[in-house]
């Protein structure tokens, strides 16, 4: 059996590589494109827990790719931190798939196929044990992911994408050039074979080479600037796919390499911890002066990275845990909130708070998965944040780092200020019938393609929200005391719409009330980077 | 020494070419700043030992092909990758803020260019 999965791991980059190329050849909106794109999602999602079911004892999984002896071959390797991970990250990414097929992205050229090449490149990342191969990898992800928010940027918008194509170019250029050091220093990018090599002053700067240029991709403070001008334009489902991969993988990649390269030496984790409570205090209160939920939801990203990067910093046994179970859970609470934001935008067109209002008495549903999502990003039981952020205050008072813990309960009041900000405008504001007027011009946007709001005119707007309150009938129970059906007649988001944006909240309830797996299966990963013996014997092949 | 001047040369170009506002120029930067890279990865394996690995049997003077490798595939990635970015520079270019920025720029130039100032002017014109 263990033998068998070793044998497959290849699989895991392979597959979704291949289907992809299978996807380009077949042509657009064939009925084969979303059933083989969903299909290879669901099947890497078996494949990874299976990874996860294995490896939660403890066993690290490797494979020897070309069966070249250890050290010599380049290896790939599942641990129980990388399985969670990549388990997670295929979760995030199958449900934000869902949401572009009921929104109608994944008809756009390519879509499919760039998704499924996106994963091929982050199961990649988190698999390989090798440095060079980590940056090849990482150029993997990137690339589909260039595709993905230039075919999806909404309307026409090219600025941001030529953003971030830079920025992450620059900061993968940076990555080769710190693990061209580390071949200087040492001989080898193999990360088993660099194991400890951390206490060598000149590896350790070579290593930090590398690693300044992973927090660029991470959206560390002071480099984050690029990552809310780059996914504001994005399309909303895209921004929930890229904050599950994009951002997580780069901190994984922290993780791995204070646990192996650096070994948490005391000195640089506290430079990490320095740059984590920076960040996330920053990102919290960026997020509070934003005036546009998405960006806002970008900034509470940041912030969050701030948190998961608190539990590396600390690098104590709860330290570890708690911040991957951090992990797990600002990935589902983020595409949660995000793709309900993506599901207020699809429909009324803007994100703006001062535009969108009274959504309270108008959409049930999404207001569901909002409070769901928002109340879970704060901290409040019984949703999974109360469990990793009750762990990471825990954790980092144990650690003696009694301002940091203070520090994540101020920032979670933040949280819960911007939040509240969010349900002042856009749940709890007075009903209005401008948010009909959204509606209609969107519809009119989409049917005719057009790129810009003032091409519209304003009675063809009116026409098409007249025609709405007379033909769209409330839903059922929503019609007040007052008995007006007119008054609540009109345009809804849909249900299938609001749906993956629920099971991603359904989900964060799960691990709040099922805590206990998650923190098993944490403490699991976290005993495996803390002692990486296991790890260094599997690639090496010993 | 002369790799190490050249890595420095060429990284010093790309980054100054990477902080000009046209995209072509930053893409040229790029070319450049990957270039740099290159070297340095080269220069990791070590430049005294250059002789071809297996003629003659003699291995100590092989030069290291790891390097060589990872350099290769940087090429690869770095060209793809200047591909896209020089279809990004393409694709709908009157959306370019950056460009934008520098016509706004210029305009106000001009402006104070009808007041008179001298030193501005110059500018404007030469933009």
């Amino acid at each position: 059996m263990m033998e068998l999965i070793s044998a497959l791991m290849p699989l895991f980059v392979g597959a979704p590589l291949m289907l992809g190329a299978v996807l380009f050849v077949i042509p657009n909106k064939h009925p084969l494109q979303p059933i083989i794109g969903m299909g290879s999602l669901l099947a890497l999602l078996v494949g990874a827990s299976t990874l996860l079911a294995v490896t939660s004892d403890g066993t690290v999984v490797s494979h020897q790719v070309g069966l070249w002896p250890g050290g010599i071959a380049i290896a790939f390797v599942a641990d129980s931190f990388a399985s969670l991970i990549l388990t997670a990250g295929t979760l995030v990414a199958v449900i934000s798939f869902l949401y572009m097929m009921v929104s109608g992205e994944s008809q756009s050229p390519a879509i499919p196929a760039l998704v499924l090449i996106l994963m091929g490149g982050v199961a990649g990342a988190l698999l390989t044990a090798d440095l060079f191969n980590l940056f090849v990898f990482i150029e993997v992800m990137l690339l589909p992911s260039y595709g993905l928010l230039i075919f999806l940027s909404r309307r026409g918008q090219m600025a941001a994408s030529r953003l971030y194509v830079v920025v992450n170019l620059l900061a993968s250029t940076l990555f080769l050039a710190g693990v061209g050091l580390i071949y200087a220093v040492q001989g080898t990018v193999n990360l088993a074979a660099l194991a400890g090599a951390g206490e060598d002053p000149a590896t350790a700067v070579a290593t930090a080479v590398a690693l300044a240029a992973i927090a660029v991709k991470a959206a560390v403070f002071p480099v984050h600037g690029w990552l809310a001008r780059a996914y504001a334009s994005a399309s909303p489902a895209v921004a929930a796919l890229f904050s599950g991969l994009h951002t997580k993988v780069a901190v994984y990649i922290v993780y791995r390499i204070s646990a192996v390269i650096f070994e948490g030496q005391s000195a640089w984790m506290l430079a990490i911890l320095i740059f984590a409570s920076l960040t996330l205090v920053v990102g919290a209160f960026a997020a509070l002066g934003e005036n546009n939920m998405r960006t806002l939801m970008i900034f509470q990203m940041v912030s969050g990275i701030g948190f998961i990067l608190v539990g590396v910093s600390l690098f104590t046994p709860l330290g570890l845990t708690s911040g991957i179970v951090y992990m797990v859970h600002h990935m589902i609470v983020m595409g949660a909130l995000l793709l309900t934001v993506s599901a207020i935008e699809h429909t009324y067109g803007s994100g703006m708070l001062s535009r969108v209002s009274g959504l309270r008495t108008r959409e049930k549903l999404v207001t569901a998965a909002f409070v769901i999502g928002s109340l879970s990003l704060v901290g409040l039981p019984p949703f999974s944040g109360f469990v990793a952020k009750y762990a990471l205050v825990l954790a980092s008072a144990d650690a003696g780092a009694v301002v940091i813990a203070g520090l994540l309960i101020i920032t979670s009041l933040l949280v819960l200020a911007s939040m509240m900000k969010i349900w002042a405008d856009v749940f709890n504001g007075k009903r209005e019938t401008d948010v009909e007027l959204l509606a209609a011009r969107e519809r009119i946007r989409t049917r005719e393609g057009l790129y810009e709001d003032s091409s519209i005119s304003d009675e063809a707007v009116e026409r098409e929200a007249a025609l709405a309150i007379e033909h769209i009938d409330p839903p059922r129970g929503i019609i007040g005391a007052d008995g007006d059906p007119h008054d609540h007649r009109g345009t809804r988001v849909s249900v299938m719409l609001i749906l993956p944006a629920l099971m991603l909240g359904g989900l964060s309830v799960a691990l709040g009330l099922g805590g206990e797996v998650l923190l098993q299966l944490a403490e699991q990963a976290s005993s495996g980077l803390i002692d990486t013996g296991d790890y260094v014997k599997a690639v090496l092949g010993e | 020494m002369s790799l190490a001047l050249s890595v420095g040369l060429l990284a010093a170009a790309g980054t100054f070419l990477l902080l000009q506002r046209g995209m072509i120029r930053i893409i040229l930067g790029f070319v450049l700043l990957t270039h740099a890279v290159n070297l340095l990865i080269i220069s990791a394996g070590g430049v005294a030992r250059r002789d071809a690995p297996f003629i003659g049997g003699d291995t100590s003077m092989a030069a290291d092909p790891l390097p060589q490798a990872f350099v290769l595939t940087a090429i690869v990635i770095a060209f793809a990758i200047t591909v896209v970015m020089a279809t990004l520079a393409i694709v709908s270019r009157d959306d370019d803020d950056t460009e934008l920025d520098t016509q706004t720029e210029n305009e106000s130039d001009t402006e104070q260019n009808n007041q008179g100032s001298g030193s501005v002017a110059e500018r404007g014109e030469s933009a």
